[in-house]
């Protein structure tokens, strides 16, 4: 039995590497030519307390242990928690987010200072949430691809292979129509490259209407993300956003207004009425999706999720 | 409450923005007993359909909302393009004047007020307890009246309780409606008891820790302090009455 996972995002590279790692015959297919779609504007964040502010309990307990999965698969983990942090009038929300999460200590400007010594002196109290990750999703997603390959599973991009096996279809909004109640949650964000500022860990900076965070990459390189928009335009970034996502980031640290703007990135999540990933059996196949802006949190544990179901069955199971 | 000749049976206005889900909107609309629901336009355009579709679902009237317009012009084109998305000529006027206030910008907002009513539009125009602003809306064609109880999002309550008293009695017969700055189920029962017709309200239940829960809280809120008002809250006095007289009491001991 071969299992045709449709889509090379997060999704669908996590459960053709759990696939694969339980012996099965797997293949990936996905039609366009290079990797795109929601998991290539990922922040990358593994942050299962803080997405706890406004995520349900559900997805926090799916991504408890992605860190970790990670981790034993792809380079570039780095496990050295969250900063979250406020401008001084809004630092009720820091009440707030403090309130509605789990796992976070109070830091003062002190301790930030030590953190992350590029905000000494900007923030006078924060949260640090030390049990959090972050990777690049870019350098994730090829070097899931590359243990792909070497496990021996075909991997098809661009239009033209059909699919030989068990269809496993992890195409996210793609699959909108065959998959009910899917909507898209569109995100903009933005990379930019700064020599001034260096940070160790993503930082959050909330703010009522445009909570931003950044999350450092390789070579000076910072993410900048993202917006939540409930609307299904894949157009470019708005003017609207960019000025957002870049006036949070300047109140975060002057300096990134002499950074370099590399990208400007617009995606669509695809998300379930109730924000929380499902894996449905159905009479056209199984579909993983709905994991929305908590690809890289919840992934490896919906891949565990289906493997386990498909083998613990014997046989693939069908719809019920 | 009637407004544009519509009778609102529930008192309680919703605002569909920053909730942690769709779901979690529903389950708090069908708790809090809401029968209008406010949707914003402006940033979604035309690409939020599948969002409408499920907000439409709630089976709420909707009232959209030109929610982060700046001008008379982007205002007047969003309203046009909620008429054509949502089939409704209701319009919650916002024509911002201030990015990082939030606050309305009145002048503008009269302007496009005058416009839209006289393309036919139900305008609720979001103002402030200014009576001539109000005056000059009424005049533009507008049927009912949104002050402010304190700047969006900021969850202060009645931020000049006198204000908006002098505003109820200025317009009497007028529906007026509370719209932004609500934070507390209390502070809505305020305004209730000074005889405001209905609250609007987002922020305070969609960031709630419980966003379903603070619904109905405030639902019960708008309940007492409309029905306080129906039967006539006793004016405050500078000195205690005793409920019961005590003079001729009989003395023991």
């Amino acid at each position: 039995m071969t299992f045709s996972v449709l889509g090379a995002g997060v999704a669908g590279l996590c459960c053709a590497t759990m696939l694969a790692e339980a012996g099965l015959e797997v293949e990936v297919i996905d039609s366009q030519p290079d990797p795109q779609g929601a998991s290539w504007f990922a922040g990358g964040m593994l942050a299962p307390f803080c997405e706890g502010e406004s995520a349900p309990a559900e997805v926090g307990r799916l991504g408890r242990d992605a860190a970790d999965w990670w981790a034993a698969r792809v380079p570039g983990v780095v496990r050295a928690g969250t900063l979250v942090v406020a401008p001084p009038r809004d630092g009720a929300e820091l009440t707030r987010f403090a309130a509605r999460t789990e796992g976070n200590e109070q830091v003062d400007a002190a301790r930030i200072a030590a953190l992350e010594p590029e905000l000494a002196g900007r923030f006078e109290r924060g949260l640090f949430f030390a049990g959090e990750a972050h990777l690049d999703p870019r350098v994730a997603m090829v070097a899931l691809i590359d243990r792909l390959r070497g496990m021996g599973a075909a991997l098809h991009f661009g239009e033209g292979a059909a699919p030989q096996g068990q269809v496993i279809d992890c195409r996210g909004l793609a699959a909108r129509e065959v998959v009910p109640g899917l909507r898209a949650v569109r995100g903009e964000m933005i990379v930019l490259r700064s020599a001034d500022v260096s940070l160790s860990r993503p930082v959050r900076l909330l703010h009522p209407r445009f909570p931003l965070y950044v999350v450092p990459r390789a070579d000076g390189h910072f993410m900048i993300g993202a917006t939540m928009v409930e609307s299904d335009h894949d157009g470019p970034v708005t003017a609207r956003a960019a000025m957002e996502l870049l006036s949070a980031a300047f109140t975060l640290h002057p300096a990134f207004a002499e950074a370099g703007i590399v990208e400007l990135g617009a995606g669509l999540r695809p998300a379930f009425a109730d924000n929380i990933p499902a894996i449905r059996y159905s009479g056209d196949g199984i579909h993983v999706n709905g994991l929305y802006r908590h690809g890289f949190l919840t992934a490896p544990a919906l891949a565990r999720q289906l493997v386990a179901d498909l083998t613990q069955s014997g046989e693939v199971r069908h719809a019920s | 409450m009637r407004v544009y000749g519509t009778e609102i049976a529930s008192r309680l206005l919703l605002g569909t923005a920053q909730y942690p889900s769709p779901a979690i909107l529903a389950e708090a609309v069908a708790a809090s007993g809401a029968g209008v629901l406010t949707v914003s336009l402006r940033r979604e355009g035309g690409g939020g359909a599948a969002f409408r579709e499920l907000v439409a679902r709630t089976g709420c009237r909707l009232l959209p909302n030109t929610a982060g317009c700046h001008t008379v012009k982007e205002a007047v084109t969003t309203a046009q393009m909620a008429r054509e998305l949502f089939g409704t000529n209701w319009i919650k006027l916002e024509v911002i004047g201030h990015s990082d206030s939030l606050q309305p910008d009145v002048f503008a907002l009269v302007e496009a007020a005058r416009i839209l009513a006289a393309e036919g539009f139900s305008v609720f125009p979001y103002t402030t307890e200014d009576l001539i602003v109000g005056e000059r809306l009424l005049a533009a064609g507008c049927e009912v009246l949104m002050p402010w109880g304190a700047p969006i999002g900021s969850g202060q309550g009645l931020r000049t309780p006198s204000a908006l008293r002098a505003m109820r009695a200025h317009f009497p017969g007028v529906p007026l409606i509370v719209d932004a700055g609500i934070g507390a189920p209390s502070q809505a029962a305020q305004a209730m008891e000074m005889g405001f017709d209905a609250v609007l309200l987002n922020t305070a239940v969609a960031k709630a820790g419980d966003p379903v829960a603070m619904a109905r809280a405030f639902a019960r809120a708008i309940e007492a302090g409309a029905e306080a008002h129906a039967a006539g809250l006793m004016p405050p006095r500078d000195m205690a009455v005793p409920s019961t007289p005590v003079l001729g009491l009989a003395e023991f001991g």
